[in-house]
């Protein structure tokens, strides 16, 4: 097998890897808070409808939380089996922001959700909480440092030489780098959209089985508020993210836009097929300078196209359409919740239709949430670390065969996984509140009390 | 004075490591003993490990975590050189660990799918944990002879599971099922003497290094401390487990803590056998050591860190002290 070839499955597998890790935690992160949400509401009011939707909603919880733990525990042994590289250049900076991950955040969420799974009788009501609250402290800590991490691979500033190796200068520049409030700030509004679409779309598919559970009701609309909270300023931050890309790396901005050429006044390309052979857009679909008018401010601003650093450019077909397919489904999820909002003011029921509609738009999180990690991802290539370590020169010495294996177990484990998750996941939405527990020997108590 | 931090790291490392082989070693090793259960066993079992499953396994993060952080070097020898098995184990791990919560969801045959899957990936990953370990102390060397011996290790990895598994049933469970678990424990008992007597005779035979380490008189006359107290924890542990079926007066955790010894002292002796290599023959802990500023921070950040792991990982143990109930989830 060619090289390029060897290259090529180490990244799909890393790419699979790391696709199926961020769906788990794009959901916790954010559902953690909402727990703590639930049990304030609980401790608050001690309505035991609000303990109801605490327990269905931990389950939902304890499951999606598993499932992004074991997947995680294999992407923190990815860099050493297929990127020895990346660690033997940049260990000195990346090593210590993962081992803090582990340490400050690993061992809390793991510790305290046992507490909150199952200490719910063994502990004081104030220590419960504090055990939920520290879960989300945890999930949200671990997200903290693994996009320091990932915004510092995207723009590494704060980095210099000591013995011929690469170390960190300055840890405040290293971890707060330009990139990364923006984009922890957007990964954790995408989490909250991703999780508030999971708890309307379950709470719709229970409402459709059981018009008079008055609990899904209420977490319908708590998800569908959320959301349309979020999405727009979602919206805006997902602006300002691109501004700071433009800024940072203006090649991930020319693929993003298809702009193949530096020009004054580029047109906004609204959809084509970009050629990557020919550098050109075929029925291309544009209006006139308004990418410089979107991304400058200013009608006949020049913007760099891939021209400007090729070879060294990300592939632009990917980039393109993961962004629209990203921003497609952002103002998608933004029409829904608002109007979902709308529909349901002052107590309103909701149409079957649009239980329907937010049941399809589940999982619609997922989609925008990998569509835009594709396009941050593949838009640093060539580059592992921008300008520091290309992801070739990163690889390890394992073979196709091996790969090939490993991928091929992967495929299989986590489809298994999938599958067994959202089944499990429509399952228990579809029973509700009335039956927490194992299933057998629970008391069945339809919905909650109003 | 300076510090010898790569020393330090390797210190950190070790317990890490051996943290995680106990703790997630009790987990797998009840998962493993699964089949020989009747089905309320089987939950009550279930129940004993639930609440700590998932912190025990973050210590293998921390363990590979420090060798990466402290050790970037032989992270990737290491890693690309057990790729399969650690391919392997992963698949079990996952396999595991989300069972704990597919198996209370699902119902019918699907429940009895994930009971499978729980016991598979148990096994799996023990198996691969067996055979990192016996291509690791080997220095990775190739060919079928050394598969072999990786079985063999791989088996003794299980029965030591086995072993811990069992003497925290017998820890955390009572009646008929404790029962049980002392003949499991003699059995996990008879694996790990093979164990480690066939690692013990064959280690020094494959390595000189090992063998000059271990056969220098009049060093070696101390070191058979080393076998001696590995016997003793040995016998205590097989004695206080038959004790505790008769109803003598003993505490429940004490076959638990002659399995703990003894991991302890093999670790020991182990450790003694690759020290100051990471790499047998081929890297000392010096030579694939990181930048000493980044191994002091994240050393500073240990320090500040670890009080805290430890003293709400007591605390959940508290929490959850005593038997187990008959469920994992209770309501």
């Amino acid at each position: 097998m060619e090289t390029g070839d060897v290259l090529l499955l180490a990244r799909a597998q890393f790419g699979l890897n790391i696709a199926f890790h961020i769906l788990f935690p794009s959901i916790t992160i954010a559902l953690a808070w909402i727990l703590v949400y639930f049990r304030v509401q609980y401790a608050r009011t001690g309505e035991p409808a609000w303990l109801e939707t605490y327990k269905v909603w931990t389950k939902v919880f304890a499951l999606t939380f598993a499932m992004g733990v074991v997947s995680g525990v294999v992407m923190s042994f990815q860099f050493g089996t297929n990127w020895p590289g990346f660690m033997n250049r940049v260990g000195n900076v990346a090593g210590p922001l993962l081992a803090f991950e582990v340490l400050t955040a690993f061992f809390l969420e793991a510790t305290f959700l046992g507490v909150m799974l199952f200490g719910m009788n063994r502990v004081a009501g104030w220590m419960h909480l504090t055990a939920t609250v520290l879960v989300a402290a945890g999930t949200t800590l671990s997200a903290f440092w693994i996009l320091a991490l990932n915004s510092w691979m995207q723009t590494p500033v704060g980095h210099g030489l000591a013995d011929g190796q690469i170390v960190a200068a300055d840890w405040w520049r290293v971890i707060f780098n330009p990139s990364f409030p923006y984009r922890f700030t957007h990964m954790m509004l995408a989490s909250g959209l991703t999780a508030a679409f999971v708890i309307a779309g379950l709470s719709a598919w229970r409402l459709l089985k059981a018009p008079r559970d008055t609990a899904a009701a209420r977490t319908l609309r708590t998800g569908i508020l959320i959301a349309a909270v979020l999405a727009p300023v979602q919206a805006f931050v997902g602006d300002l993210h691109g501004l700071n890309t433009l800024e940072h790396q203006p090649a991930k901005i020319a693929a993003m836009e298809a702009i193949w050429k530096t020009e004054r006044g580029a047109p906004l390309v609204l959809f084509a097929i970009p050629n990557e052979k020919e550098r050109r857009n075929h029925f291309a679909i544009q209006i006139p300078k308004g990418a410089s008018l979107i991304l400058r401010h200013d009608a006949d601003a020049e913007l760099k196209g891939i021209d400007a650093f090729a070879p060294d450019a990300p592939p632009v077909v990917p980039l393109f359409f993961s962004v629209r397919l990203m921003v497609g489904m952002g103002v998608l999820m933004i029409a829904l919740a608002w109007y979902g909002t709308w529909r349901m003011r002052k107590g309103a029921p909701p149409p079957r239709w649009l239980l329907w509609t937010f049941a399809g738009f589940t999982f619609s999180g997922w989609i925008a949430t990998l569509a835009g990690w594709m396009v941050t991802e593949i838009g640093r290539q060539p580059w592992l670390v921008t300008g520091v370590l290309r992801t070739a020169d990163a690889a390890g010495p394992v073979g196709g065969a091996a790969l090939g294996a490993s991928i091929t177990s992967y495929v299989i484990t986590y489809g298994l996984m999938l599958v067994a998750y959202m089944v499990v996941l429509t399952h228990l939405a579809g029973k509700g509140g009335g039956d927490v527990g194992s299933g057998e020997t629970a008391p069945v108590t339809q919905g909650a009390p109003a | 004075m300076s510090l010898d931090l790569p020393v330090l790291f390797t210190i950190l490392m070790g317990v890490a490591i051996l943290a995680y082989v106990i703790l997630d070693g009790y987990d797998l090793g009840v998962a493993m003993l699964m089949p020989a259960a009747s089905e309320p066993e089987q939950e009550r079992m279930v129940a004993s490990i639930g609440p700590f499953w998932d912190a025990n396994q973050t210590w293998l993060v921390l363990g590979v975590g420090l060798l990466l952080v402290a050790f970037p070097a032989a992270h990737g020898i290491v890693l690309t050189a057990l790729y399969l098995p650690v391919i392997a184990m992963l698949v079990g791990l996952m396999l595991r660990g989300v069972s704990f919560e597919f198996r209370v969801k699902a119902e019918g045959w699907h429940r009895e799918m994930w009971n499978a899957m729980f016991w598979f990936g148990s096994f799996l990953a023990s198996v691969a944990q067996g055979l990192m370990l016996a291509s690791y102390i080997t220095g990775f060397q190739p060919g079928f002879g050394y598969f072999l011996f990786g079985l063999v290790v791989a088996g003794g990895v299980c029965g030591g599971y086995v072993l811990l598994g069992a003497t925290w049933l017998i820890w955390r469970t009572d009646g008929e099922l404790q029962r049980k678990a002392v003949a499991w424990a003699h059995w996990g008992l008879l694996w790990v003497a093979l164990g480690i007597a066939l690692v013990s005779l064959a280690t020094p035979l494959v390595s000189e290094t090992v063998r000059n380490k271990w056969f220098d008189f009049p060093r070696t006359l101390a070191l058979m401390l080393l076998p001696l107290a590995s016997g003793l924890a040995w016998l205590w542990t097989w004695h206080a487990a038959s004790r505790i079926r008769k109803g003598a007066p003993l505490p429940h955790w004490a076959p638990f803590a002659g399995a703990v010894a003894l991991y302890v002292l093999a670790f020991a002796g182990l450790a003694y056998s690759l020290f100051p290599y990471v790499i047998i023959d081929r890297m000392t802990i010096w030579e694939a050591a990181a930048h000493p500023s980044s191994l002091k921070v994240v050393l500073a950040g240990a320090l500040i860190v670890l009080p805290f792991i430890i003293g709400y990982t007591v605390y959940a143990y508290r929490v959850f002290r005593g038997k187990a109930p008959e469920k994992l989830y209770e309501h």
